[in-house]
């Protein structure tokens, strides 16, 4: 049961230039009633953007609103993701569409689950990161998973590498699961239990 | 050779393997499950056809979702009884003990697993919750993950992690009057901010540390997350298995003893070496409260909220944003702002001490006119205690409400919200925006400081009130 696969995105972006970016944000507790892990994309955000809760009422200077930002790399400020451990936030990034997120630091429990739903986080300098929010909104980005590296489309000097480890990577680039990958180790994982004598 | 650390002594026993370039897997001993972060996780089972690997060493609450009066009805609220109900049918297809509501253990998960003598030393632990952090006070490696790690782990008891770094945290002397463990954390939280142990996993200890109960030492553990830590400890000691020996499921007889053994090795060596070390004075403690919306913007009681000249931190935009959603202006005092709500409860401070300390406190007070006071218990047992002990009268007289055990206004998921523009004070460990209901207004304190705000109405040095 594998996840979508991820290799290049080439896309615009959308900016939200906000430090600290808590799970709470991204999908309010409200919203986590539900038993499946689909349609959390339309509550994504949702205090952030609408007012009054009214989908009615889009708050105009909210990025997610402006039509001029669209795309599947969502771009925010530094720490995004701490907080909660909800997946579901990590969901509805997914289901809204985007499939990279970039920022310069992620919090842990959010990047795992990120990458468990084939979201790729993608960690630059704080300087690279300024460089992307001061573009228009005509920017794409271009991230190479198999290469590590973010370009800002309209500047060709400016590249960053990234890090992943080579497992993570061969899980996106393949479409594997790491609940795949535990359940091909099952009889390790007895004898294991059986020395510790558990 | 180098000595070893209390979090490598634990790990190490716990790589089943590791991969080349890659994580390593790493074993749970202990699983808390809880109604919103499971059920995907079951289905995710359930599409696999496979059954829960070790049902014996996993464990189940309602806690997050479940209303805080008349639990002995139906759920009003339909999602939220669907989610408990999906919760209890999966745990009775696949051998899971349910601690649900109505059952004399139920309650808040990071309150029932130490209170029943589940969390022991050495242990690993998780649950689909970041504040599992908590169970890391007894010298276990707990922390918070998300519901397709849940689902591996109900599937094989195993979990991809990195070895993160490490760092200790030393707070030495002595706590003056009316500062207790979370005005600690509140104060190492305002000092390394939101974002200052991220990848680390965090030991706190000094002999400020040591010299508290094992509940306070939840407190600390508890919001390790909030510093973005993979998770907190502190080495267990005679307090600790004083703590864990007679309850429902310590190990008995022998297996005490050999156990005891084991445990009195989980502390880091003299030797042992750390990534990153702070050092904290308790004498420089003072009562703390938040005043912005994350629990790094912290301030002493008697400062006033800072300026963006003052701050040192990045963001600085970050500011004006949360003093404008909390309607607070810079270089203001935050003693003497009004308050609406006091929320008395949460995994972070709903323990029986909590409600002990709050019970000394306001014995013979009344709450001031016009604030609505939440009283909510971690667990059924916390609540069976307090009444057995006559603290729900002691409320009652100050006009208090006790309710029943959950997360409740923690989150908001349940009724138990704060209304928009509101201002609560509160014992639990987020104060982000909307966390307590949508334009809720929340300020982090202790229980001492909560109930001080209770009795006046306004926010107060609760050291001007014990002398």
């Amino acid at each position: 049961m594998g996840k979508a696969k991820l290799s290049i995105v080439q896309s615009g972006f959308v900016p939200i230039n906000i430090e600290n970016i808590d799970t709470d944000q991204i999908i309010p507790a409200r919203f986590l009633k539900a038993t499946t892990k689909e349609g959390f994309g339309k509550n994504l955000f949702r205090d952030w953007r609408y007012e009054n809760d009214d989908e009615a009422k889009p708050k105009a200077d909210f990025p997610l609103n402006q039509s001029q930002f669209s795309g599947e790399i969502l771009v925010a400020g530094k720490n995004f993701g701490c907080g909660s451990s909800r997946e579901h936030a990590a969901w509805s990034i997914l289901d809204h569409g985007f499939r990279v997120v970039v920022s310069s630091f992620f919090a842990d429990i959010f990047k795992n689950n990120a990458l468990n739903n084939g979201v790729l986080p993608v960690q630059v300098s704080e300087g690279f990161l300024q460089k992307i929010f001061e573009q228009s909104n005509v920017t794409e980005l271009i991230v190479d998973v198999e290469k590590q590296t973010i370009k800002i489309g309209s500047l060709e000097e400016f590249e960053e590498g990234f890090d992943i480890n080579t497992y993570k990577k061969t899980c996106l680039l393949n479409g594997y699961d790491d609940i795949d990958y535990l359940l091909n180790l099952k009889n390790e994982i007895e004898d294991f239990e059986i020395e510790k004598a558990f | 050779m180098a000595g070893k650390t209390l979090f490598e002594k634990i790990w190490e026993k716990h790589v089943v393997k590791i991969i080349d370039n890659g994580p390593s897997v790493f074993y749970i001993d202990t699983h808390f499950i809880h109604e919103v972060t499971s059920p995907q996780a079951f289905n995710g089972l359930n599409k696999r056809g496979l059954k829960v690997f070790r049902p014996q060493q996993t464990v189940a609450t309602a806690d997050h979702n479940v209303p805080t009066i008349d639990q002995h009805l139906p759920i009003k609220e339909e999602l939220s009884r669907l989610q408990v109900e999906a919760l209890i049918k999966n745990c009775a297809e696949h051998g899971v003990e349910l601690y649900g509501l109505g059952h004399p253990f139920q309650g808040i998960v990071h309150v029932i697993g130490p209170e029943l003598g589940i969390t022991q030393p050495g242990n690993t632990i998780v649950c689909g919750d970041s504040h599992t952090s908590t169970h890391g006070a007894f010298g276990a490696i707990a922390f918070g993950i998300g519901t397709s790690e849940v689902e591996m782990v109900l599937a094989t008891q195993c979990l991809l992690q990195s070895k993160p770094k490490l760092m200790r945290i030393n707070v030495e002397g002595v706590l003056k009057n009316g500062v207790v463990s979370k005005d600690i954390v509140l104060y190492i939280l305002s000092k390394i901010s939101a974002s200052g142990a991220t990848g680390f996993a965090v030991e706190f200890a000094g002999s400020a540390i040591t010299s508290l109960s094992m509940e306070a030492r939840m407190t600390i553990c508890n919001m390790s997350i909030e510093m973005g830590a993979r998770c907190g400890m502190i080495a267990p000691d005679e307090k600790t298995f004083e703590y864990i020996r007679w309850r429902e499921f310590a190990p008995q007889a022998e297996a005490w003893d050999e156990n005891l053994v084991q445990w009195k090795q989980l502390y880091s060596d003299s030797d042992a070496s750390f990534d990153s070390e702070h050092h904290f004075n308790a004498a420089d403690i003072q009562p703390m409260i938040t005043y912005g919306t994350n629990p790094g913007m912290g301030i002493g009681i008697d400062e006033k909220i800072p300026t963006k000249e003052s701050i040192n931190d990045t963001d600085k935009s970050g500011l004006e944003k949360s003093l404008a959603y909390m309607g607070f202006e810079q270089n203001t005092p935050i003693k003497g702002q009004k308050i609406d709500y006091v929320f008395i409860g949460s995994c972070t401070n709903s323990r029986i001490e909590d409600l002990r300390m709050v019970a000394g406190f306001v014995k013979g007070k009344k709450k001031a006119n016009g604030v609505e006071v939440w009283i909510v218990p971690g667990s059924k047992q916390v609540e069976a205690q307090a009444i057995e002990e006559g603290i729900d009268k002691v409320f009652e007289e100050a006009g208090f409400i006790l309710r029943q055990p959950g997360c409740s206004a923690c989150l908001g998921m349940n009724e138990d919200k704060i209304p928009a523009g509101k201002y609560c004070i509160s014992t639990s460990n987020r104060n982000f925006e909307g966390r307590q209901g949508a334009g809720a207004r929340t300020l982090l304190a202790s229980p001492l400081t909560a109930a001080s705000a209770a009795i006046t109405g306004v926010i107060t040095d609760v050291r001007e009130l014990l002398n």
